[in-house]
């Protein structure tokens, strides 16, 4: 009665001018499966290009001219890494399921300030506008940000000339704006908007995770808008803060950006934590095992997540006793991230477990995961990075952790909620053919880039010396097989979209014990008139 | 006592099997150290540091594979234990204090373990001992130019070689450069890095050696060859459009021919010898 009072927006109003945590939620979504789309369209023209020796694929979209096509791989390499990060993975996690699910989760009827979670998303369009434009204009000698998607200076300033780069800079402004907003957020929404009797200690793991992530995206984002405003400045107003000629140093930008990048893996990764949490749980039939120390473990990760940063950097030089504390330092990560792994399985033992399309994702996920950090630990050495920074070694590990970790987590979560989400549920023959298709692909894709980098195969080369042939064929072999994978999830989308079948309101049964199941699906336009009491 | 070596016997054992299987064996130089083709691990070691690497990630390899091997038994083992079918009632545990101590404990120690030995070879690599020559390498877009500031201070550019040059040269295409350092086996080389105007990174596999060529900073760092032949190497550091061109060619020759190519270069390079920033200059007008 009362919150209908004014009516349901409809149209074109209730979207552009969203205040609903809801609507919000499945623009991002929709946002981030439209930019992964091009991020994963990026990719396969990469792996086109390495599939085979010599530069024979990308010339195609140079016109043949095969100077411009070294130029656009790189282009590629940036762009991926950029919409991936920026625009995939975060606003899939944070802005989709996070807008979606913390208020429902919490007991609180929207977010603290749903104005400014309107203006978050909105920019991001702007965001990813900018970076897509900048493919098209001058960059250096040819058109786009070749510079990875690191912009390490001295290439990202006296190495790319032209305009490209100062519109992804402004891209990362944009983006990062939205992310601090969607922080702020965040943070007032759980700290202040608790329903009765939801303290801390009882708040779902998805939302520990969201409140850990958007503290590190608080407290790194602003390093990162600093950075890349000096490298605005030096650029174009001629300081030279990264100029060692003026005085300036090209490391600090790489201190400074590795300050927020690392901070930033763990902004990805932690919110497919505390989905696989409930995932696992509810699927177990069980609640989850050690949920104190599961939270901690989070905010363990996120603390040690600061100050461990220089471990991308061991080749730049540094003095030896720094490489030897964030050796320490970084191994230090593999405790609170075993206690996950070993709480997970913990909770499923003795549990009645069945296997939906959500669980087979978070249970590849788990072990997937659990590869990309035992190479993690090997990485941490700085001894023995010496070997592996920059190869392919580094390539298929973050992409464990992330393609495989994050990714399975997204999926994971989008069959688990999609029900409650649209009300109609997910194809399970073809949800489960997604799964396989994308288990095989990224492993088929990742796991021979490790014989890549121990070889020495260089990352973001777009051409590579004839030994590396026969991996890098397999592996764009397994891009093909994930690529297929992906146009069934699409299908399963549509097919979703078009179901004429309704879910009810606890679509996994006993349990699925948080706030969100005892809803409808999908849910009231305005949940939570009359506040839930937790006991 | 007898638990350890017990342990250390396994751990030979399988150190030994990696080696092998891995293709990180240590067969007879063949003199050509590259990549080969479906190559698994490293390249072939031909620096102490490198067969320290080496050896030590086969020993960090085993910790991943048993870890990795033995979370994927235990799912294993849950799904055939605890599924639906085999067991409808889930029970109700959510708390086991000694084993969350235990699961915690036990990484830590893991952890400790791989610790000692990765500051060992982490000082090994970084402390650099007196050296017998000094070689300065420069990175630029997009080649090296090496400098022997002690053997009569003459430089030269070494720039990738065509596909139909390397090919003729006798030399793996993208690997292959028109000049090359030549340096003495088993003597200790002091390598200073730097750049002129991108990042670039010096990287040679073999010698277990790779550290970024900064502009502005000058990086240390040094190698001992052991056995003659032609290393290769990239560079590793994107720096722009032509980042996977230029390699890096190292020729470890015995001191007899390495003295005789001295002489020769000296005569060769001597136009190099001091103007090289002139030089360098010349080929990069200031752009704007």
């Amino acid at each position: 009665m009362s919150s209908e009072a004014h009516g349901i927006p409809t149209g074109w109003r209730r979207w552009v001018l969203s205040t609903n945590h809801k609507d919000i939620g499945t623009m991002y979504l929709i946002f981030a499966i439209l930019a992964g789309i091009i991020g994963g369209a990026f990719s396969g023209l990469m792996r086109g290009e390495l599939m085979e020796p010599g530069i024979n694929f990308l010339t195609s979209f140079t016109g043949g001219d095969v100077e411009a096509a070294k130029h656009f791989f790189n282009v590629l390499i940036t762009g991926h890494g950029l919409i991936m990060v920026f625009f995939m993975v975060m606003p899939a996690l944070i802005g989709g399921f996070g807008n979606w699910f913390v208020p429902i989760m919490i007991g609180a009827p929207d977010m603290a300030f749903p104005r400014m979670n309107n203006i978050s998303f909105w920019l991001l369009p702007a965001a990813i506008g900018l970076l897509v434009l900048s493919v098209f204009i001058e960059g250096s000698t040819y058109p786009g940000v070749g510079a990875g998607w690191t912009v390490y200076a001295p290439l990202s300033t006296s190495g790319h000339s032209g305009p490209a780069m100062d519109l992804a800079i402004f891209s990362l402004h944009l983006a990062g704006a939205s992310s601090i907003m969607g922080a702020i957020n965040f943070i007032c929404t759980i700290f202040n908007m608790r329903a009765p009797g939801m303290t801390l200690h009882k708040m779902p793991l998805f939302v520990w995770s969201v409140l850990v992530t958007v503290f590190l995206l608080l407290l790194s984002l602003p390093v990162l808008a600093g950075a890349i405003t000096m490298l605005l400045t030096d650029r174009n107003f001629g300081t030279s803060f990264f100029d060692a000629a003026g005085g300036g140093d090209p490391i600090l930008y790489q201190h400074l950006f590795w300050f927020f990048g690392h901070p930033e893996v763990y902004i990805l990764i932690l919110p497919g934590f505390g989905l696989v949490s409930h995932i696992i749980s509810t699927f177990s039939r069980k609640p989850i095992f050690g949920y104190l120390g599961m939270a901690y473990a989070m905010v363990a990760i996120g603390v040690v997540g600061f100050i461990v940063w220089a471990h991308h950097m061991y080749t730049v030089g540094m003095d030896v006793d720094t490489k030897a504390y964030f050796t320490a330092a970084t191994m230090v990560i593999a405790v609170p991230t075993g206690i996950k792994i070993f709480s997970w399985l913990a909770t499923m033992w003795g549990g009645s477990i069945r296997f939906e399309t959500p669980m087979l994702f978070a249970l590849g996920m788990i072990f997937l995961f659990t590869i990309g950090g035992v190479t993690g630990v090997v990485l941490a050495n700085a001894g023995v990075d010496t070997a592996m920074h920059d190869t392919y070694y580094v390539v298929a590990h973050f992409h464990y952790t992330m393609s495989m970790g994050a990714l399975f987590s997204m999926f994971a979560g989008w069959y688990y909620w999609i029900g409650k989400i649209s009300g109609k549920p997910y194809p399970d023959m073809v949800s489960k053919i997604h799964f396989w298709l994308t288990f095989i692909g990224v492993n088929v894709i990742f796991f021979p880039q490790h014989f890549l980098g121990l070889a020495g195969m260089p990352r973001r080369i777009p051409d590579y010396p004839d030994a590396y042939h026969y991996w890098n064929y397999v592996s764009t072999v397994g891009y093909m097989i994930t690529g297929v994978g992906t146009l069934v999830f699409l299908l399963g989308v549509f097919m979703t979209m078009r179901s004429k079948e309704r879910v009810g309101d606890n679509q996994w049964g006993e349990g699925a014990t948080t706030l969100e199941w005892t809803l409808s699906s999908p849910p009231p336009f305005h949940q939570f008139n009359e506040l839930p009491r937790i006991k | 006592m007898s638990l350890n070596k017990i342990f250390s016997k396994v751990m030979v054992c399988a150190v030994t099997f990696l080696f092998t299987s891995l293709g990180s064996s240590l067969a007879l130089a063949d003199g050509v150290y590259k990549a080969k083709p479906g190559q698994l691990g490293f390249m072939e070691p031909a620096t102490e540091v490198m067969r320290d690497i080496v050896s030590f990630h086969d020993y960090l390899l085993i910790m991943c594979i048993v870890v990795s091997l033995f979370v994927m038994v235990l799912m294993i083992y849950i799904f055939i234990k605890f599924n639906a079918k085999a067991n409808p009632t889930p029970s109700k545990t959510t708390h086991h204090t000694g084993l969350e101590v235990v699961w915690t404990i036990v990484p830590i120690i893991i952890l400790l373990v791989i610790a000692v030995p990765s500051f060992k070879l982490l000082y090994l690599q970084d402390v650099i001992p007196k050296s017998d020559l000094t070689i300065k390498a420069i990175g630029n877009q997009w080649y090296w130019t090496y400098e022997y500031p002690d053997h009569g201070d003459f430089s030269f550019d070494s720039v990738m070689l065509s596909d139909e040059e390397a090919a003729a040269a006798g030399h793996p295409r993208l690997l292959g450069t028109d000049t090359h350092i030549v340096v003495p086996v088993n003597k200790t080389v002091r390598m200073l890095i730097t750049a002129n105007d991108v990042i670039h990174a010096w990287a040679m596999p073999a010698f277990g050696m790779k550290i970024d060529a900064v502009p502005g900073k000058l990086n240390e760092t040094w190698f001992k060859a052991e056995r003659e032949g032609m290393y290769y190497g990239q560079c590793s550091e994107l720096c722009g459009k032509d980042h996977g061109y230029m390699p890096i060619m190292v020729e470890v020759v015995s001191e007899e021919k390495y003295n005789a190519w001295i002489a020769k270069a000296r005569e060769e390079y001597a136009a190099n010898k001091t103007d090289n920033l002139t030089r360098i200059a010349a080929a990069h007008p200031v752009q704007q």
